[in-house]
C-alpha cells in the first residue's frame, strides 16, 4: 500500500511541480502532499479528472491553528476516490493575513466546509460565493476555534425578564476555568511552583 | 360585458416571490434546522439552511480535555447511534498509538455497531414515514428500539450515551445471557420489519410522496461529497466496511444494497435491506464471540488495570490514578480515522503534539454535507417534498452542528 501511495505521489509531483511543495507517506501510511496555496483550484480539478488519481469526493476541510509559526495556519482538506479506493491530505501553508483561493467550483461540497473554515478561523476565500458565518449564532465575533480564543468565549446570553428578550453580556465566571496542568514538578517544570518563591534559593 | 374591471391594475399588478421560514421548531426539521424557502407558488426556489442552532464547539472543548475525557463527546454527536461515533475516535487513538484490539473487544465492537445501525435506520425510516403522513410505523419501531437501548444499558449502564468503546478494546465484557437474548432478538426482528415493509413499501401514499423526489445522480453525489446510503441509493456499490475494512468488518459475510434511481424511494428500500444485512452480521459476530474468550482491554498505557490488580499492586493503583486523572499521551503525529456510520462517512481527523489533550480534533459528520446539498435537491420541488427530502437525507443536529 505504502509504495503505492509513493507512486501516486511522485506521478503528482512530476505532474503539477509548480504546485506541490513536497510530499510523504507518513507512518500511518496516509498520502500527505503540501501544496501551494495560489495554485489551489488547479490541483484540485487535476486530482479530480486525471484518471490514476480520481480523487472524486471532498471528505473533510478543516485548518489546523500554530500561532507561533510564520505562516500561522494549515489549510487541510482531504480527498478520497471511490473508484481507485485511495485517500490523499493536501496542507496548504497560509498566513493570518492571506487569503485562500476557493475550490467550490470544482467541489460544490466545498461551499460549506470553507464556511466553516471562515468561521472558526478566520480563513477568507476569495471567489466564494457566500461567505458568510455558519455555525455561530447570528451576530457572534470572534474565530472560536484560533488557539487564542478563550474556551469560555466572551459573552453569554440569557433571558431577560424584565427586558423580555434574550440579552448578551461579558461572561462571569463564578469560579476560574479550570485548566489542569499535568506537568510533573519532578520532571521539570518550566516556572517556579507556587511556595518555593518564598524559599532562598529559589530565585 | 358583464362586469367592470377598470379599477383592476393587472399590468402594474407585481408577483414576488414568497420567503418562508421553515422551522427552527418543526416537527418535520427532525431537530433545529431553520431553513428560509423562497416559494414561486408552491415551488421551491432558493433554499437556505441555517443551521448551528445546536452548536456546542464540541471541538475547541476537545482541545483543553484528556482523550478518555473526550470520549463521551461522540455519544451527543449523533445521539441516535452513538458507539457507531465512538468507534472512530478509538480507532484514531488507536492508529496512532499502534495499540491492537483484542479479539472479542473487536468482535463486540461490531455487535454493538451494527445494533447502531438499526437503532439509526429504525429512527429514519418510521420518522420519514410519518413526515409523510403515517403515524403507525414510528410507534412500532420506537418499541423496538427500546428493546435494542436495553441491550445498550445492559453492556455500558446507559440506554443512550453509552462512553462504552474504550482506545484499546470495550469498557466491559458481555455476559452470555446478553449475548443470547441478543441472538433471540435477531431471529423476532424480521417479523417487525416486515410489518413495516407490508406498511410502507407498497402503500400508495407513500409512494406518492418518495418515488421520483429528490433524484441524485452519481455525479450529483460526488460533487456534493455524498456517503453512506445517500450514495448507494444513487448506485454506487461503495461501502467503507468493504473498500476499507476497519475492525474485523473483512471475516464477515454481508451484501451491500444499491438503488438505482437514487430517489427518496430507492433510500428508503436501501434502508430497510441494511437492517436485515446488519441482523445478519450480529447473528455471525455472536457465534465468534461464543469461541472467543479473552480480555476486552488491551492492557497497557491506555486501559485501566484490572481490579484484581488494583487490590494487591502499587504500581497498578498508580497506573490507575494516573490514567484517570492525567490520561495517557499520544504520541506526536496527525491521522484521519473513519467508519462507516449508518448515515455515512464519520471520520475523525486527529492532531496530537504528544501531549495528553488532541491539539486539534476535526469531525467530520456525514450529514453535514448531506444538508449541504438541501439547496441543490430542494431546487424545482414542491414545499411539500421538503419535508420528505429532509427525511431521505436522515439528518440529526447532533453531529451536523458539533
Amino acid at each position: 500500500m505504502s509504495e503505492e501511495l509513493q507512486e501516486l505521489g511522485d506521478l503528482i509531483q512530476g505532474k503539477q511541480p509548480d504546485a506541490v511543495v513536497g510530499f510523504e507517506v507518513n507512518a500511518m501510511n496516509e498520502l500527505v502532499m503540501e501544496v501551494a496555496p495560489v495554485a489551489l483550484p488547479g490541483f484540485i480539478e487535476f486530482l479530480r479528472s486525471n484518471r490514476h488519481c480520481k480523487f472524486s469526493t471532498l471528505i473533510d476541510i478543516t485548518a489546523v491553528d500554530f500561532p507561533s509559526a510564520a505562516k500561522r495556519f494549515e489549510v487541510v482538506y482531504h480527498f478520497l476516490s471511490m473508484y481507485m479506493n485511495h485517500r490523499i491530505r493536501i496542507k496548504a501553508l497560509v498566513a493570518e493575513d492571506e487569503v485562500v483561493p476557493s475550490i467550490c467550483e470544482v467541489h460544490s461540497s466545498a461551499n460549506w466546509f470553507e464556511r466553516e473554515v471562515f468561521d472558526m478561523y478566520g480563513i477568507l476565500f476569495s471567489d466564494h460565493p457566500d461567505m458568510r458565518r455558519i455555525l455561530t449564532d447570528y451576530g457572534f465575533r470572534g474565530y472560536p476555534l484560533r488557539k487564542d480564543f478563550p474556551t469560555t468565549g466572551y459573552t453569554e446570553c440569557r433571558y431577560d425578564e424584565e427586558a423580555k428578550r434574550v440579552v448578551y453580556e461579558p461572561v462571569s465566571l463564578v469560579q476560574e476555568y479550570r485548566q489542569f496542568d499535568f506537568m510533573s514538578p519532578w520532571e521539570g517544570a518550566k516556572y517556579i511552583l507556587p511556595g518555593d518563591d518564598k524559599a532562598e534559593g529559589a530565585k | 360585458m358583464d362586469g367592470n374591471f377598470k379599477d383592476a391594475k393587472v399590468g402594474e399588478q407585481r408577483i414576488r416571490n414568497f420567503n418562508i421560514n421553515f422551522g427552527p421548531q418543526h416537527p418535520a426539521a427532525h431537530g433545529v434546522l431553520r431553513l428560509i424557502l423562497e416559494l414561486d407558488g408552491e415551488i421551491v426556489d432558493r433554499c437556505d439552511p441555517h443551521i448551528g442552532l445546536l452548536h456546542r464547539g464540541t471541538e475547541k472543548l476537545m482541545e483543553s480535555r484528556t482523550y478518555l475525557q473526550n470520549l463521551p463527546y461522540f455519544d451527543r454527536l449523533d445521539y441516535v447511534c452513538p458507539m457507531n461515533q465512538e468507534h472512530a475516535w478509538c480507532l484514531a487513538i488507536e492508529k496512532l498509538t499502534g495499540v491492537e484490539v483484542p479479539r472479542r473487544a473487536s468482535l463486540i465492537r461490531v455487535l454493538y455497531c451494527e445494533i447502531g445501525r438499526i437503532l439509526n435506520h429504525i429512527l429514519n425510516i418510521t420518522t420519514q414515514a410519518m413526515d409523510v403522513g403515517a403515524l403507525t410505523p414510528p410507534l412500532w419501531g420506537f418499541e423496538q428500539r427500546e428493546i435494542l437501548m436495553e441491550f445498550y444499558e445492559r453492556a455500558s449502564g446507559a440506554r443512550i450515551h453509552a462512553n462504552y468503546f474504550r482506545p484499546g478494546g470495550v469498557h466491559q465484557d458481555l455476559s452470555q445471557e446478553l449475548l443470547d437474548d441478543i441472538m433471540q432478538w435477531t431471529f423476532e426482528f424480521p417479523e417487525i420489519i416486515d410489518d413495516i415493509d407490508g406498511l410502507l413499501t407498497e402503500n400508495r401514499i407513500f409512494k406518492q410522496r418518495n418515488v421520483d423526489i429528490a433524484v441524485i445522480s452519481e455525479q450529483e453525489a460526488l460533487d456534493w461529497g455524498f456517503s453512506g446510503v445517500m450514495i448507494r441509493g444513487s448506485g454506487m456499490a461503495w461501502d467503507l466496511r468493504r473498500a476499507q475494512p476497519y475492525e474485523c468488518y473483512d471475516e464477515f459475510d454481508f451484501k451491500i444494497p444499491v438503488g438505482t434511481n437514487g430517489d427518496c424511494y430507492d433510500r428508503y428500500l436501501c434502508r430497510m435491506q441494511e437492517m436485515r444485512e446488519s441482523l445478519s452480521i450480529m447473528q455471525q459476530a455472536i457465534k465468534k464471540l461464543e469461541e472467543s474468550t479473552g480480555d476486552v482491554l488491551a492492557r497497557g498505557k491506555l486501559t485501566p488495570p484490572s481490579r484484581g490488580d488494583m487490590k494487591t499492586s502499587m504500581e497498578a493503583l498508580i497506573h490507575h490514578f494516573k490514567l484517570y486523572t492525567e490520561g495517557f499521551h499520544v504520541p506526536e503525529g496527525e491521522v484521519y480515522a473513519c467508519v462507516e456510520a449508518p448515515k455515512g462517512e464519520f471520520g475523525v481527523y486527529l492532531v496530537s503534539d504528544g501531549s495528553n489533550k488532541p491539539y486539534k480534533a476535526k469531525i467530520r459528520a456525514p450529514g453535514f454535507l448531506h444538508l449541504a446539498a438541501m439547496d441543490h435537491i430542494c431546487k424545482g420541488h414542491q414545499l411539500a417534498d421538503v419535508a420528505a427530502v429532509i427525511g431521505s437525507l436522515d439528518v440529526v443536529f447532533g453531529e451536523i452542528d458539533r
